[in-house]
Parts: C-alpha cells; sequence; structure tokens
C-alpha cells in the first residue's frame, strides 16, 4: 500500500496521517495516508460506517461545522497545506457534489450553476455569467435539455438532471478536485449511468475522488481504488489489479461479497 | 363488487361483524367531527344574521356615533349612524406599530435558537420564550403601562398598546421561524458550504428565501392572534372617540370598540357587524397564511 504512494508523482492531493473522530472513543477515520492523482478518478469503497465519507469531507474541511469534531493530520493540495487555506478558496478549488441532489430550491437553474459566485459576492459581468452558465452545463451534457428553461427553477428538474446540475455547479468555479459523495445512490439506473459517463469525461480537466457503497460502480468507472474498513485504509491501488487480485484478505472479502 | 365481499364473507367467518364495527367507527367519527365543527358554523350564523344589517359604507367610513345618536336611531326604528373607522385606523395602527417592534427582533431570536440549537443559552432561551407565550394578556397589558403609559407617553397611548401587542407577537414568530428553518433539509445547507459560502450569507440568502412562505405564515398567524386582544389594550391605549394616528395619544381599536358598544344598552347592533368584521380578518389572514403552507409543500 504505501509502496503505490511513492509511486503517483506530483498528486493533486496528499493525505498524511489523517485521523477524525467525532467522540473520544473511537476515531471514524484513523492515520490515513494517501496521495490522490491528478486527472484520474478515485473510488473509496468500503461497507458502510468505514469512515468514507468522513474522509471525503475532511478534505474540503467539511467538518469544521461542527466544533466536536476532532481532526489530526495534513491534507496538502498541489503541496500546499489546506489549513493554510480560507475555507472559501479551499472550496473554491475543491467542489463537492452530495448523496442527494440538493439544487438550491429558490433558484433558477442559471442561479444555480454559478451560485458560489453570487452566495460569496463575486460580480461578474454579463457575458462572463453566461459564459459559465453554458459552459458548466455543456460540461455536464445538460445544456440542451435545459437551455430554453434556464429561468425555471433547479427544482424543477428530473432527479439524474438535478445531480447534474450539482455537478455544474462544482464545476463553475473550475476546481482542482471534485469530491463526490455516492453521488448516484438516489438516481435510477439511467441517470446513474449518465453521471458515471460523465465522471469519465471529466476526468480530462478535474480529477475526481468518488466515495462508492457500489463495487462495479467502482470497478466501472475508477481508475484508482481505496477500501476502507473501520477506519483505516486496507488497501489502496489500481483498480484493476484490486479487483482481480487484492493483496489484503478483508478486501478480498469485501469484494467477494462476504462481507458489505 | 357486492359479489365479491360476499364471497369473502363465506371465506372469512366473523368478516361482517368486522365490517359492522368499522361502519360503526366510521360514523361515530363523522358525528364527532361534525360537534367539533358546529361552534364555529353557530358562532359565523349568529353573526352574520345580527351584524349585517349594520355594514354599509358608513361602516367602514365614519366614526363610532355618540350615544344620544345611537338612542334616536333605535328609537325610530332605523339602523344606527355611523361606523367603526376609529377602530379600524387604530387597530391597523397599532397592530402595524407591533409589528414593527416584533417582527425584526422575532425573526432574529429565531434565527438564533436555530443558529445555537445546542447551546445552554440558547436552551434558556427558548424555555423563556415559551414562558412568555404562556402569560395572560392582561399581565402584559399592566407592564405596558407601567414601562411606556407612566414612564415614556405619560398617558395612555397607541404606543403603549402596541409594546403589549409586540411583545405577545415574540413568542410566537421566534418557533414560527426556528421550526421553519429546522425544517429547511441540511442538505441545502452543506451545498452552500460547499461553495465556501460564509455562515451569515447561508442563512441569509439561501435559508430565509427557502423558508420565506413559512416565516411569512408564522407572521400572519401571529398577527391575527393579536388582532383580536382586548385585555391589554384596555390599560394601555384605552380607546378614543377620534380618529388617531399620533402614538402618544389614546387610540381606539375594534375590540375595544365592542367592549364599549357592550357597556352602551343603544349601540347592541353594532356589537355584532364589529364582532363580524373582525371574525372576517381573522379568518383572512388565517386563509391566507393556510395558502401560502399549500405552496410551500
Amino acid at each position: 500500500m504505501s509502496e503505490l504512494i511513492k509511486h503517483i508523482s506530483d498528486p493533486v492531493l496528499e493525505i498524511k496521517d489523517l485521523s477524525v473522530s467525532y467522540n473520544k472513543d473511537k476515531p471514524a477515520v484513523s492515520e490515513v495516508s494517501a496521495g490522490i492523482k491528478r486527472n484520474k478518478v478515485t473510488a473509496i469503497m468500503g461497507p458502510s460506517g468505514c469512515g468514507k465519507s468522513t474522509l471525503l469531507r475532511a478534505i474540503n474541511r467539511m467538518h469544521d461545522l461542527y466544533p466536536n469534531i476532532k481532526i489530526e493530520g495534513d491534507i496538502f493540495l498541489n503541496g500546499e497545506d489546506t489549513s493554510d487555506l480560507s475555507t472559501i478558496m479551499l472550496r473554491r478549488k475543491i467542489g463537492m457534489v452530495f448523496q442527494r441532489p440538493n439544487p438550491f430550491p429558490t433558484m433558477s437553474i442559471h442561479d444555480n450553476v454559478i451560485a458560489g459566485y453570487k452566495l460569496n459576492g463575486i460580480r461578474l459581468s454579463k457575458s462572463d455569467r453566461n459564459d459559465i452558465v453554458e459552459k458548466s452545463l455543456r460540461d455536464v451534457a445538460l445544456w440542451d435539455e435545459v437551455k430554453d428553461s434556464l429561468t425555471k427553477r433547479g427544482t424543477f428538474l428530473s432527479g439524474g438532471q438535478q445531480q447534474r446540475l450539482c455537478i455544474a455547479r462544482a464545476l463553475a468555479f473550475r476546481p482542482d478536485v471534485i469530491l463526490l459523495d455516492e453521488p448516484t445512490s438516489a438516481l435510477d439506473p439511467v441517470a446513474t449511468k449518465k453521471v458515471e459517463e460523465l465522471l469519465v469525461q471529466l476526468k480530462e480537466d478535474y480529477t475526481i475522488l468518488l466515495v462508492t457503497h457500489n463495487m462495479s460502480q467502482a470497478a466501472r468507472i475508477s481508475d484508482f481504488s481505496m477500501f476502507m474498513y473501520l477506519g483505516e485504509l486496507i488497501e489502496y491501488g489500481k483498480t484493476k489489479d484490486m479487483f482481480v487480485k487484492p493483496v489484503d484478505k478483508r478486501t478480498e472479502e469485501y469484494l467477494t461479497g462476504k462481507f458489505s | 363488487m357486492a359479489l365479491r365481499i360476499r364471497n369473502q364473507r363465506q371465506d372469512f367467518p366473523g368478516l361482517s361483524r368486522r365490517l359492522a364495527k368499522d361502519r360503526l367507527f366510521k360514523g361515530g367519527v363523522f358525528f364527532l367531527s361534525m360537534v367539533t365543527i358546529s361552534p364555529i358554523v353557530l358562532i359565523i350564523y349568529k353573526l352574520v344574521s345580527n351584524g349585517y344589517r349594520q355594514i354599509n359604507f358608513d361602516f367602514f367610513s365614519k366614526k363610532a356615533p355618540d350615544t344620544y345618536e345611537a338612542m334616536v336611531a333605535v328609537g325610530a326604528g332605523e339602523i344606527i349612524p355611523g361606523g367603526i373607522l376609529n377602530g379600524i385606523t387604530g387597530t391597523l395602527f397599532m397592530v402595524l406599530i407591533a409589528s414593527v417592534m416584533a417582527i425584526p427582533l422575532g425573526l432574529l431570536i429565531g434565527i438564533f435558537l436555530y443558529d445555537q440549537k445546542t447551546k445552554r443559552y440558547a436552551g434558556l432561551v427558548r424555555d423563556l420564550v415559551d414562558i412568555l407565550q404562556g402569560v395572560p394578556s392582561i399581565v402584559l397589558g399592566l407592564i405596558a403601562y407601567f414601562w411606556v403609559v407612566k414612564t415614556i407617553t405619560h398617558g395612555f397611548s397607541a404606543l403603549a398598546g402596541s409594546t403589549a401587542l409586540a411583545i405577545m407577537m415574540l413568542p410566537l414568530i421566534i418557533r414560527s421561524t426556528e421550526e421553519t428553518l429546522k425544517m429547511i433539509p441540511e442538505t441545502i445547507r452543506e451545498a452552500g458550504y460547499a461553495l465556501g459560502v460564509p455562515y451569515h450569507k447561508i442563512i441569509l440568502r439561501v435559508l430565509i428565501p427557502s423558508g420565506f412562505s413559512g416565516l411569512a405564515t408564522g407572521i400572519l398567524l401571529a398577527i391575527s392572534r393579536v388582532i383580536g386582544e382586548t385585555a391589554p389594550l384596555m390599560l394601555t391605549a384605552l380607546g378614543s372617540m377620534e380618529v388617531n394616528l399620533n402614538i402618544a395619544k389614546p387610540t381606539s381599536a375594534v375590540p375595544l370598540l365592542i367592549w364599549e358598544f357592550y357597556n352602551d344598552p343603544n349601540m347592541v347592533d353594532l356589537i355584532w357587524s364589529s364582532s363580524l368584521f373582525l371574525m372576517m380578518i381573522v379568518l383572512l389572514l388565517n386563509l391566507l397564511s393556510k395558502q401560502l403552507i399549500a405552496k410551500r409543500t
């Protein structure tokens, strides 16, 4: 496992000895170290409660919201310690997409895409605004479906479209990394397929880190996979290698469905 | 359909008894619901049948008559001249001032309680707000009398009445604000955080717009709650025969006029029409807030 971290040169993200605990007794994530390769899809797998979402949310410091969560260790973004960045800057560089689509219910589709700019009080000229909206929506293959209804509410779209809208909202800042927390678990198979195809395309411009409880999804779209169990990173390697020949016995048991 | 039930009856012994029980239960629920709604129907019937004669243009555009005018009219078998303009303007005026005082403060405290959910101080504030909601309105009238009538306006005044009403509105607005914000899914909040939006902007630009209809509903219900209050106004605004829009002067209000009409044997008909008017306003506010709730869901 640690060998592979050395193989990754110029990682976008570097996680070093990261531990996150919700209470004193037991850390939800304990001493995880890993480098995330640029322009690849990396999947984090593991049974429920293994700490995969907790790990993901530590990366853009969502845990800052809850003062009783304790975090140790460091995360570097392009070599820069993320704790030195303001959360505003950090979250502009690391976008996030959630399990359930969560467009802002009072905003139009157009405003949802540039919500990050609007809510942060960043002024843009009208043509810039329209360019960002069009580019982001094209990136998520939603432009042709919604270009005539940009002024309608985002919640008016179907679940799959809403989730792609949320991805577009995360893309609008042109981030380095996109974190996705089980982005397809609330979607039907057709919408899931669209989002998966989209993620494979997006890795040309972005680095994608995806939490999934769906092994076949990880196998389909990820280049690298992490397997977590009880808060520890058990195995991390190329997805192909891991699925063909897992090193750790627990990984093998998980992948063969001995537990889930 | 009937055929199928008959077949089932053969298959399940005791089914007909169960169906009979079901009918009995349905009938009981229907009867009790009728009992529940009958008072409101009777109230509206009484108000309309006794009050409609006095409702005319003058009712909304003229001040309350004096007892002599009313006596002459009643003696001649005519409708009582004049209206309740001084009451309507007084009520609107005082509710407006009370709203200006209570709405911003109530929203802010509600946001504070939502924001600080788990903090001990917020818990204390929440308990005190609940207690405030239970304080009898006449006691609030007394308090407003000592705070405003004796020390600020040195006499009965619209300001004192508004203060009493504002204190009554506060807990209603605070709790409805808190509950509305609580109902907005956490995921919407997180969407804002994930974009690096500062906390105060998430509240102002995301949560409040998302919960707007809920907040408006709370405010409307608070207004409809205080618009018919009489006791605190007796000790503070006192009442007036004139249309008054000076916050330092005594002011009339529709419920105060009803009380005055009640004490004057010549004005009995005006009691009913004024009550009808008040009832309709409250009904309207309630329907409006129901509409807002329906829109939200």
